[in-house]
């Protein structure tokens, strides 16, 4: 049997993890700061209280780090969401089918009508964002929708449902660059709780797909977790850890890590556990130290002045102007949001944000004949 | 005078190559290629809006009278690598390409067994190909032997701005390479630019040491005189370094004592 990440997460426990969290002292985080490289303990020095009094010294260093890795430029795109259907409940989430929220999947002539709309405000990095309701929003949708909007976006990622190996290979076929799946949660109990109905209520089917992706040959693999559902250090732990495994095995594949915090939904639940934004600073910053190549994503879920300042301390990556809503572009702005948009300025204001800040915005870093060749020649 | 550098048919008066990413706007850039005097600069061809006439980056690069060499950054193998040199080649009127294949997306370090296989599609298509590579000198002979035009071995790591961690490497390059050998990757200083001079290679290109540098141009001015500095200093011939002062011949004072 081949491996996956499950044998390597099998090895930990959540409580173990924790209690070694507790244990770090000042000297573990000096020591993490003086290092050239950093290993996962190192990371889990970075991220935890004790840390919190240098968050100035590891902001100055990622944002050299970062300056120098990928230079002082801010990657752009948008979301594009196709449905909000979903069989899944999920308690923090605005597309729960227990959620008495209006259902829409969009048409052909919609999904063209809203890529046109996103490219026209200049993007050329789409992101396509579904439910999971797989009889009526599956593979073979995605497919079309891909083929669809390639000769519209060069670069096309997709952050849907779990899917199998072969699917995963046959988006490749039609250019899609990259897949981000967020576990949500390495907290196996807790998961069940937060998912008690729906396909998305098996931890395992879903901690695999990384590896499914990796497999498939798809360039680039998105994770991260919903801040906030449980204890964030040990969560990003977790996901540092998972990160670890997929880059020694998938070597070819890229990494990136997004940060969503939970926010109000309509019909969710408040967060268990409080990230500040301050947190969020740290555990960018202690992504950065650890692993300089990693692309750090932020959404418009966060407010202006915390994305003002991203770009600086090691975000690579944003959204702009985004709608969490099937045809909030143009087809139907007025339907219900997955979560609430905290950062609500035009693309433009974005920008000028984004230059006053001393960086320059990146629209196109991908060219689709790189999408689709086999791995070996 | 200095001799000049020729790569295929082409002469250029510049030993200095500039990379085109990582700067913090399109005015910085171009202000870092009027100081470093350079008279090619690679860019990605990911990077480029092929459909859109006013790309930022081309369209600034376009008005100078510098040479494009576009590059594959973002192949992971030679079919997408050759994929992405043709459609260069169509969109920009250029049958220059400096062939990047890194898998490996975190070190960016080249696959050489891709590279050389792409470098001989390329070549026999017309194609002035530059390799980035290891400093592997066997790689540099069966690259020049599939018809490549020049060969850009890496210093060290991509951005690392780490110096010339292969120099030895790069000498035994320089010694037996034909063709123009051009230090690529990892030049993070002017003393590093003129390091690569001093010992013969042909020319430098740099790209984070110019573009992520609080003063793109100032440092750029200064890249371009290490490098003419460094290459004078190969053309005059470097004076010997010895370690320690001339030993009063410990092993040969008998002979004097032997013979009268």
């Amino acid at each position: 049997m081949e491996r996956t990440f499950n044998d390597i997460l099998d090895k930990y426990e959540w409580e173990d993890v924790k209690e070694k969290l507790a244990k770090i002292t000042k000297d573990d985080v000096v020591n993490a700061l003086r290092k050239d490289k950093r290993s996962l303990t190192d990371f889990l020095a970075l991220i935890s209280p004790v840390a919190a009094p240098y968050i100035e010294t590891m902001a100055a260093m990622s944002s050299e780090l970062t300056a120098q890795r990928f230079g002082k430029n801010i990657q752009l795109y948008a979301p594009l969401y196709l449905s909000n259907e979903c069989n899944n409940i999920c308690t923090y989430c605005g597309f729960s089918v227990d959620n008495g929220i209006r259902r829409r999947t969009l048409s052909p002539p919609e999904i063209m009508i809203e890529a046109q709309t996103v490219r026209s405000m200049g993007f050329q990095h789409i992101l396509l964002v579904s439910g999971e309701a797989t009889q009526k929003v599956g593979v073979d949708y995605f497919i079309k929708a891909a083929r669809q909007i390639s000769d519209v976006f060069p670069q096309i990622s997709i952050e849907v449902q779990p899917l199998d190996q072969d699917d995963y290979h046959r988006l490749s076929e039609v250019n899609v660059n990259a897949v981000l799946v967020y576990q949500e949660t390495y907290h196996r109990q807790a998961y069940k709780t937060y998912h008690p109905k729906g396909k998305k209520s098996n931890f395992d089917y879903r901690l695999q797909t990384p590896d499914r992706i990796g497999k498939a040959g798809i360039h680039k693999v998105g994770l991260g977790v919903l801040l906030g559902l449980e204890d964030w250090r040990i969560d990003s732990f977790f996901t540092a850890l998972h990160i670890e495994y997929l880059q020694q095995t998938y070597w070819r594949t890229k990494y990136a890590v997004s940060f969503p915090r939970l926010r109000p939904a309509a019909g969710a639940a408040k967060p268990n556990f409080d990230m500040s934004e301050r947190d969020l600073v740290q555990l960018i910053c202690a992504y950065r130290l650890w692993h300089p190549d990693l692309e750090l994503s932020l959404s418009t879920r966060e407010h202006e002045a915390f994305r003002d300042h991203a770009p600086l301390f090691g975000i690579t990556s944003m959204s702009a102007a985004s709608k969490t809503n099937p045809g909030g572009y143009s087809v139907e702005p007025q339907s219900l949001e997955q979560f609430e948009i905290s950062d609500e300025r035009s693309v433009e204001v974005i920008i000028q944000k984004i230059r006053d800040a001393g960086y320059q915005p990146v629209w196109k870093d991908w060219q689709p004949e790189y999408a689709n060749a086999p791995l070996h020649t | 005078m200095q001799n000049m550098l020729n790569i295929a048919d082409h002469t250029f008066d510049s030993r200095l190559f500039l990379g085109t990413g990582k700067f913090n706007s399109a005015q910085s850039m171009c202000q870092a290629i009027d100081a470093s005097r350079t008279q090619m600069v690679t860019v990605a061809l990911k990077r480029i809006d092929l459909d859109s006439h006013n790309d930022d980056i081309l369209e600034h690069i376009q008005r100078k009278a510098v040479r494009l060499l576009p590059n594959t950054a973002g192949a992971r193998n030679a079919k997408e690598a050759v994929l992405a040199a043709q459609l260069a080649r169509e969109a920009l009127q250029t049958n220059w390409i400096k062939l990047e294949i890194h898998p490996d997306p975190r070190y960016l370090l080249p696959d050489p067994i891709e590279t050389l296989l792409a470098c001989e599609i390329l070549a026999k298509d017309g194609f002035i190909v530059l390799p980035y590579i290891h400093a592997d000198p066997v790689l540099c002979k069966r690259l020049e032997e599939v018809g490549t035009s020049a060969v850009m071995p890496l210093g060290s790591p991509i951005g690392s701005n780490s110096g010339l961690k292969t120099l030895d490497f790069l000498r035994i390059i320089i010694e037996q390479s034909t063709i123009p050998v051009i230090v690529d990757a990892g030049i993070g200083s002017p003393s590093d630019a003129a390091l690569a001079m001093e010992i013969g290679a042909d020319a430098v290109l740099v790209n984070t040491a110019i573009a992520s540098s609080s003063n793109p141009a100032l440092i750029a001015d200064a890249f371009a005189m290490a490098t003419i500095a460094g290459r004078k200093g190969f053309e005059a011939g470097l004076a010997p370094r010895y370690n320690k002062a001339v030993a009063s011949s410990p092993f040969t004072k008998f002979l004097q004592q032997i013979t009268p």
